[in-house]
């Protein structure tokens, strides 16, 4: 029980960071370059998102035994919850710039505005523009359901997780148009990330050999131990951080 | 496509996905996991602390990096 409400919120968190960040582009796609095109083009990367998923997932099921399925997905989760969480901890310390949604979609608008449209029907720009948006953030969240997924035998609840996630985000991005920016998602950075070690840390060290005690109740115990960990960074790095006025 | 833009394209996004800017994160973690499975088999006690301790050890030296190249 402990184990999938575990990787039902890591998967939603994790999902719900990536389509913030692709539905920024989608939409600043669909109001500079026509929302056919836009649609067209999610529409499409998320049938190719579905068909990795069906592909991957029942493969990896059957012909990797469970211990190296675990090991390398644990190794992989490892890797990229240390990369969220580090870089989660930095921006809340102030040491790098924070993810600002409205600043990427002004960006995005004024590149865009400045090509030329292909035609009257499918404007390719929008169309590419959208479908890459959508495929490169979506593989990363496809990376996360199938790890978490198939090693905790729980694939059901991380996609069903997965798919909530997109309802809610594209619900208040269809609702509050363009104020993305107003979802915390440095907060849900942190959040995810410190759950992607926590399960990184137990499947590789079970992948590996490693028994914890209390089975699957050691991950809350490692989730505070992080937990404790990332606030003590935090802390440290905004007290340590040199102010403007201090370097002058 | 060609075959090869595409084999290219797909190693781009692991080599994003793994290693991006930070190095350091992928190659710990590879360290960890050798370092886990050899205490896994001589000392597993051990394991079930040194594991997470490296983990913490890791996070803060790609943390120190992080602020250093900020």
């Amino acid at each position: 029980m402990t184990a999938q409400v575990l990787v039902a919120l890591s998967v939603f968190g994790a999902c719900s960071v990536e389509m913030v960040e692709a539905l920024t582009i989608v939409m600043a796609s669909g109001f500079t370059r026509g929302w056919r095109s836009a649609l067209e083009g999610s529409a499409l990367a998320v049938v190719c998102l579905a068909i990795v998923v069906a592909a991957l997932g029942p493969a990896l099921i059957h012909y990797v035994p469970i211990n190296v399925l675990r090991l390398v997905v644990g190794s992989l989760l490892l890797v990229l919850g240390l990369q969220w969480l580090r870089k989660a901890i930095l921006r809340a310390s102030g040491y790098k710039a924070k993810h600002d949604e409205a600043e990427i979609y002004r960006r995005e608008v004024e590149r865009l505005s400045g090509q030329p449209r292909s035609g009257r029907g499918r404007d390719a720009t929008g169309f590419v523009i959208a479908f890459k948006g959508v495929f490169l953030e979506g593989m990363e969240v496809v990376m996360i359901v199938l790890t978490l997924g198939l090693s905790s035998g729980y694939l059901g609840v991380a996609t069903v997780a997965a798919a909530a996630a997109v309802v809610v985000i594209g619900g208040i991005g269809v609702a509050v148009a363009r104020q993305l920016s107003e979802v915390p998602e440095n907060g849900m950075k942190l959040g995810v990330g410190l759950m992607l070690v926590t399960f990184g840390t137990f499947w590789a060290g079970e992948g590996a050999g490693v028994r914890w005690p209390g089975a699957d109740l050691a991950l809350l115990g490692l989730l505070a131990i992080y937990g404790l960990v990332t606030w003590g960074a935090v802390t440290a790095l905004t007290r340590g951080r040199p102010t403007a006025a201090a370097a002058t | 496509m060609t075959a090869s833009r595409a084999l290219s394209v797909f190693g781009h996004f692991w080599w994003d996905f793994i290693i991006g800017d930070t190095p350091e994160v992928a190659v710990g973690v590879a360290g960890l996991m050798i370092i886990g499975w050899l205490l896994a088999r001589r000392l597993p006690a051990a394991a079930v602390v040194v594991l997470p301790l490296a983990v913490v050890l890791l996070l803060a030296a790609s943390l120190y990096r992080g602020t250093r190249t900020a």
